[in-house]
């Protein structure tokens, strides 16, 4: 059994890692789930959190917001709408972050208020995980 | 006869606008560069995005409870066009490009009898549009203020359309943007992007099953939206590398214009600095054969 896999991460604006890795954790829509070589096929969507990559090299985390992660026989890719490395996350950003929520809950109609509300949580859990660990 | 200096001030000004448009020239190479690369940068993500919208679509899309934004409102009677041009001038055929298009399928839809609206992103093509269908523009993106497109100016224009779309206020848009094909040579496209298409690339592989978490249509609603910005954003990169690419040839040729009208103002010139030197040879060879 193979023990690592291509993994890629791309934004819209750049591709932002490409590597042979042997796990990847995802902060999928319905939880979290650590993906390792030959997992079964499977496309899930992403919620604002932490993406972990670990790799013979060592461990690489990115910030994620919104997307998608597909999974396939020839290894992981996640499509973020906004992907960045751990290093370059400043405070402003996660303010921003945690501002569009609130923002978006505001507005939000009957349908989207579990949605928007989950968004509002999960962000901010994001922003205690990052102040924790920064 | 003009005087020579007249000549000489009208070769000097030449020179000036060589240097100029050469210097433009230089610039758009640069930004070329950069727009391109941005260009390449972003193909991943779309690539991928349009093959997992297309296999969802494909095993959605027939079913009743298919999202609106991929099966269409019902109808085709208002339709929205997104008309992407440059917020400068100086590109040659780019802009006017874009706006023949336009104006071209604006026509077209309302000999058929629909319904058309318009939005305009980039200040050249509402200026070029305003006379004939200002009273049809509902929408304008200034892009003027923006050094570098990024996914957060395509992601305001796609919530601004998907709005609308919710609202009903059209049923069919279509975006219009240049697709760069190489340095010379820019395509005018239109794309439909409400009800959403996606070419899936026939090599893209069907035959793994997915499981999808949560399931296929949620997935789907999550992704449409994202579907589209990606599209607009596709298309913003696209009309960048394309402005860069049509404003350098552009003022290259300026630039070559420029040498040939000095290359003929100075033959000019010296004509007639040497036709007066010889006029006044012949004064005084003829003051002297006189004597």
């Amino acid at each position: 059994m193979a023990d690592t896999m291509q993994f890629d991460l791309v934004s819209p604006e750049r591709s932002l890692a490409s590597a042979q890795v042997s796990e990847v954790h995802i902060p999928g829509a319905e939880g979290d789930m650590t993906v390792l070589a030959d997992h079964a096929p499977l496309i899930t969507t992403l919620r604002p959190g932490v993406l972990k990559i670990v790799s013979p090299e060592g461990t690489d985390e990115y910030l994620v917001t919104g997307g998608f992660a597909q999974i396939s026989s020839e290894g992981t890719s996640v499509l973020a709408e906004r992907a960045l490395p751990k290093s370059e996350v400043t405070k402003d950003i996660l303010d921003v972050l945690a501002k569009d929520a609130d923002d978006a809950l505001e507005k939000a109609t009957p349908e989207s208020i579990d949605a928007l509300g989950k968004q509002v949580s999960d962000v901010a859990a994001l922003v205690a995980e990052m102040g924790l660990t920064a | 006869m003009p005087n020579l200096k007249d000549l000489k001030n009208r070769i000097e000004s030449v020179k000036n606008t060589r240097k100029i448009t050469k210097a433009m020239q230089m610039v758009a190479a640069a930004k070329l560069r950069r727009a391109q690369e941005a260009a390449e940068e972003g193909r991943p993500y779309a690539e991928r995005m349009n093959a997992v919208l297309g296999g969802l679509a494909a095993s959605v899309g027939g079913s009743e409870s298919a999202p609106k934004l991929l099966s269409g409102s019902g109808s085709d009677n208002v339709h929205l066009l997104v008309v992407m041009t440059g917020e400068r001038g100086l590109c040659g055929g780019f802009n006017s490009s874009i706006v023949r298009m336009a104006r071209a399928k604006a026509q077209e839809l309302m000999a058929a009898g629909k319904t058309v609206k318009m939005i305009t992103v980039g200040k050249k093509g509402r200026d070029q549009l305003k006379r004939e269908y200002g009273g049809i523009t509902i929408n304008h993106v200034d892009l003027s203020g923006v050094k570098r497109v990024g996914y957060a100016n395509a992601h305001e224009i796609a919530s601004d359309i998907l709005g609308r779309f919710d609202t009903g206020e059209f049923d069919v848009a279509t975006i219009f943007y240049n697709t760069f094909v190489n340095v010379a040579v820019q395509e005018p496209t239109a794309q439909q992007i409400i009800p959403a298409s996606f070419d899936a690339s026939p090599e893209a592989d069907n035959s793994t099953v997915f499981d999808y978490e949560p399931g296929e249509d949620e997935i789907l609603k999550d992704l449409l939206p994202r579907g589209v910005a990606t599209q607009i954003f596709a298309a913003l990169l696209e009309n960048g590398a394309s402005e860069q690419g049509a404003r350098m040839s552009a003022m290259d040729n300026a630039t070559r214009n420029a040498g040939d009208m000095i290359d003929a103002l100075t033959i000019e010139y010296n004509r007639s600095r040497q036709a007066i030197i010889t006029n006044e040879l012949i004064e005084i060879i003829s003051g002297a054969e006189a004597l």
